[in-house]
């Protein structure tokens, strides 16, 4: 990013002593500053003139929305966003589904916040391994984690580790080119497919594994993905949930996405739905038409079209309830997935808390391949932050990290893993606004100069770590969006980080 | 999104008007960001098909625009380039429910019927109330002119805004 603000700062740099005052913006005074500027200068800036150099760990939703908030109320605060991967934007790349590309659009909005001349991106730095979190403090009044969820929970169940089982979190990560996952090359020959978990990452990775293929070429779905998906066996998809129709996790515009989707077919079995008309009559309406929807389509006869369209369909899916994972049954080899052993469960309580409990009975399901789709679950990545391990988050009130001040988290890291974009949004929102109450009430000290990325970089050279800057992230976007153009498709992902890299010229 | 910004732009105008329940394929043809930088309307507006409307903002600001007959409120919104936190994220395509309004009465009742698929992403709005609906998705009718929207709340309102060393 050459903007004119960076240039300045080096103007100012060459002719010191001169002309300082034709410098309207008091962040071009902050290297003079920080490197030991003459007195002078410093006797003509006001502390509120410096502005409050911030860094922002992770360039998901919630990094970018943060940076988003406090660059547009604060009109000098200086945003710096450090990224582990070369290239940005977190799960809206490597979570969102190819499908779904609308809502990929607010990338287009994070663009605009990366290209503003008070906000940096710094991609290919991991927090926590290439510079710590201490450092970062050294150099930044604030630091904002927002480093999201990278690891799965794991059911902890025994079988768990056999070929043919696999968490939705590395199989979402293959088809979208994650670079940690391009090599899992899932096993695809079993006819029915187990999806344990009833959230909407359980139906972003069931209609992958059921749309049919001319839909999913014209997306942003590498390439790989694409060929193994074209050779899939897989006819079947059972998603089965711990608990009952009134508490799933998935949204109803994901649910009426796979009863429309075209060459498959629901199969929800009417017992699991008779009589929920009273229960669901004061429950809050997207509860209340979420189910109305499930008990539609499991006890209403369908139109003739809609009939004659899931009678030809080729491939199915189910919703498969109250059934808890209780082991994985190896094939006689002992190295292969053969079944999936469930304890039936009961649910003590009811709506949204209601808990299973097992009746002690259990049922077996043959299938060779099972994705557990049980949740995300964030990591921590610097011993300087508090974790609560348990939770999986940075412990915080508002975003403020509970006995670190200066220290701040949003997103997944801050409140767990769940909640769509908005949700992400709003809670970035409030985590920005708690920085710039710090700022204005000076809890948070700006008095003194901080060195920001110069100070980082030089830590980083000395560790052989060179930043990808949003320009060369800019570059990859477009050398990715021509590579698609020829497959006639929006996007081909590139899936080394090496040849991004090299794509750059490093 | 390096794309140049030419070819956007002229998909923008085609789409000026609306389109209730974009088809995904001209939705993939992500929109670049430069549209937040759209100055005004297209000229060439005669009095009678201007259609103003005031959005009373979280802060409980009065915001006022124009706009013309089958514009919808997101393209109030992003062509009077109006300061509303967070708004049209999905650009209009019903993926983010961040266009949430809340209607007068007597507005809600005469606007067209609501679709199932707006009515699913509404089920994920803040504030949702009985007369929101999404902003994308509804078209200027002069029988609006003067109408009040009004901006849900959402968590971080609850907190007196802040805005430091913000040009008057
Ligand atoms: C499979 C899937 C599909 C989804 N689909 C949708 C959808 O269709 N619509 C919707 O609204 N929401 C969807 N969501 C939810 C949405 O993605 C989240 O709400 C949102 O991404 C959370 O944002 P975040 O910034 O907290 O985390 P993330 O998006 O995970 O961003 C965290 C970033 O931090 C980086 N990072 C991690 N560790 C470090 C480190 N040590 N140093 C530096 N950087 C680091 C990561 O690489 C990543 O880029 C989906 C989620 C998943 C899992
Ligand atoms: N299209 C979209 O908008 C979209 C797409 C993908 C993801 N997202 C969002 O991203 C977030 C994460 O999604 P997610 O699907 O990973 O999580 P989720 O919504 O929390 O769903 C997790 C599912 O796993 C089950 N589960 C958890 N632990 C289990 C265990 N030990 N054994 C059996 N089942 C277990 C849960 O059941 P219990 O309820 O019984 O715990 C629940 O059904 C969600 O907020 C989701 O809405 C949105
Ligand atoms: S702008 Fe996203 S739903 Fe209206």
């Amino acid at each position: 990013m050459v903007s004119g603000f960076r240039f300045s700062c080096a103007a100012l740099r060459m002719g010191r002593g001169g002309g300082i005052l034709c410098w309207k913006r008091a962040s071009a005074f902050r290297f003079l500053v920080s490197s030991g500027s003459p007195t002078g200068i410093k006797r003509l800036l006001s502390t509120d003139e410096l502005g409050p150099r911030i860094c922002i760990v992770g360039s998901g939703p919630a990094g970018f929305y943060t940076a988003q908030h406090l660059l547009k109320h604060h009109r000098l605060a200086e945003v710096d966003i450090y990224e582990k991967l070369p290239v940005p934007f977190g799960l809206v790349r490597f979570g969102v589904a190819p499908d779904h590309p609308e809502v990929k659009n607010v990338i287009n909005t994070f663009t605009q916040t990366a290209r503003s001349d008070r906000c940096s991106y710094y991609g290919n730095v991991t927090v926590g391994k290439d510079i710590t979190v201490k450092e970062l403090q050294k150099a930044y009044h604030a630091v904002i984690l927002s480093y999201g969820a990278e690891d799965n929970r794991t059911l902890g169940i025994p079988g768990e580790d056999l070929a043919g089982v696999y968490t939705a979190r590395a199989f979402v990560g293959w088809y979208n080119g994650l670079p940690e996952n391009r090599d899992l090359k899932p096993d695809l020959s079993s006819e029915t497919a187990v999806i344990l978990g009833h959230g909407n990452v359980a139906l972003d990775v069931a209609r992958i594994l059921l749309s049919p293929l001319e839909i999913l070429r014209k997306t942003d779905i590498t390439e790989d993905s694409l060929a193994v998906l074209a050779r899939s066996k897989v006819k079947r998809v059972r998603l089965i949930g711990r608990r009952g129709p009134l508490q799933a996790a998935f949204t109803i515009k994901e649910l009426r996405e796979m009863i429309n989707l075209p060459s498959v077919r629901p199969l929800l079995d009417p017992a699991d739905f008779k009589g929920l008309g009273d229960a669901i009559r004061d429950v809050p309406r997207p509860r209340r038409r979420l189910t109305e929807l499930m008990v539609k389509t499991a006890l209403e006869e369908p139109g003739e079209e809609v009939a004659g369209r899931w009678a030809s369909a080729s491939r199915e899916w189910s919703l498969k309830f109250l059934r808890s994972p209780l082991e994985v049954l190896p094939a006689t080899d002992g190295k292969r997935a053969r079944a999936i052993r469930m304890a039936v469960t009961r649910l003590e309580g009811s709506g949204e808390t209601a808990k299973a409990v097992p009746t002690g009975e259990v049922e077996d399901v043959l299938c060779g391949l099972i994705l557990s789709s049980i949740g995300y679950r964030s990591l921590p990545v610097d011993p300087a932050v508090p974790f609560d391990s348990k939770q999986g988050i940075i412990p915080n009130s508002s975003g403020r990290v509970l006995g670190a001040p200066g220290l701040y988290c949003s997103g997944w890291v801050k409140r767990g893993p769940v909640g769509v974009i908005i949700t992400t949004m709003n809670d970035s929102f409030d985590t920005a606004q708690s920085v710039l109450e710090d700022l204005q009430s000076g809890a948070l000290d700006v008095s003194k100069a901080k060195g920001g990325f110069e100070l980082v970089r030089s830590v980083l050279k000395s560790r052989g770590i060179c930043p990808v800057s949003f320009s060369d992230w800019e570059k990859i976007d477009a050398a990715e969006m021509a590579r698609g153009k020829l497959g006639g498709k929006p996007r081909e992902k590139i899936v080394d980080p090496q040849e991004m890299l090299q794509l750059i010229g490093r | 999104m390096a794309a140049s910004s030419a070819v956007p732009l002229l998909l923008r105008a085609a789409a000026a008007s609306c389109h209730r329940l974009l088809s995904a394929s001209r939705v993939a043809a992500n929109r670049s960001p430069s549209r937040f930088f759209h100055a005004s309307a297209p000229a060439r507006l005669s009095s009678e098909d201007k259609v103003t409307v005031h959005f009373i903002t979280r802060d409980g600001d009065k915001l006022t625009a124009q706009g013309k007959v089958g514009d919808s409120l997101l393209d109030v919104v992003v062509d009077n380039n109006l300061d509303i936190d967070g708004f049209g994220a999905c650009e209009g395509t019903l993926a983010c429910s961040t266009c949430h309004l809340i209607f007068e009465d007597h507005i809600f009742e005469k606007l067209d019927a609501i679709t199932d698929e707006e009515l699913d992403m509404l089920d994920l709005a803040y504030g949702l109330t009985e007369t929101s609906r999404l902003g994308c998705q509804i078209c200027l009718q002069k029988s609006m002119n003067n109408m009040v929207v009004r901006v849900p709340e959402t968590v971080a309102d609850v907190r007196q805004s802040i805005d430091i060393g913000k040009n008057p």
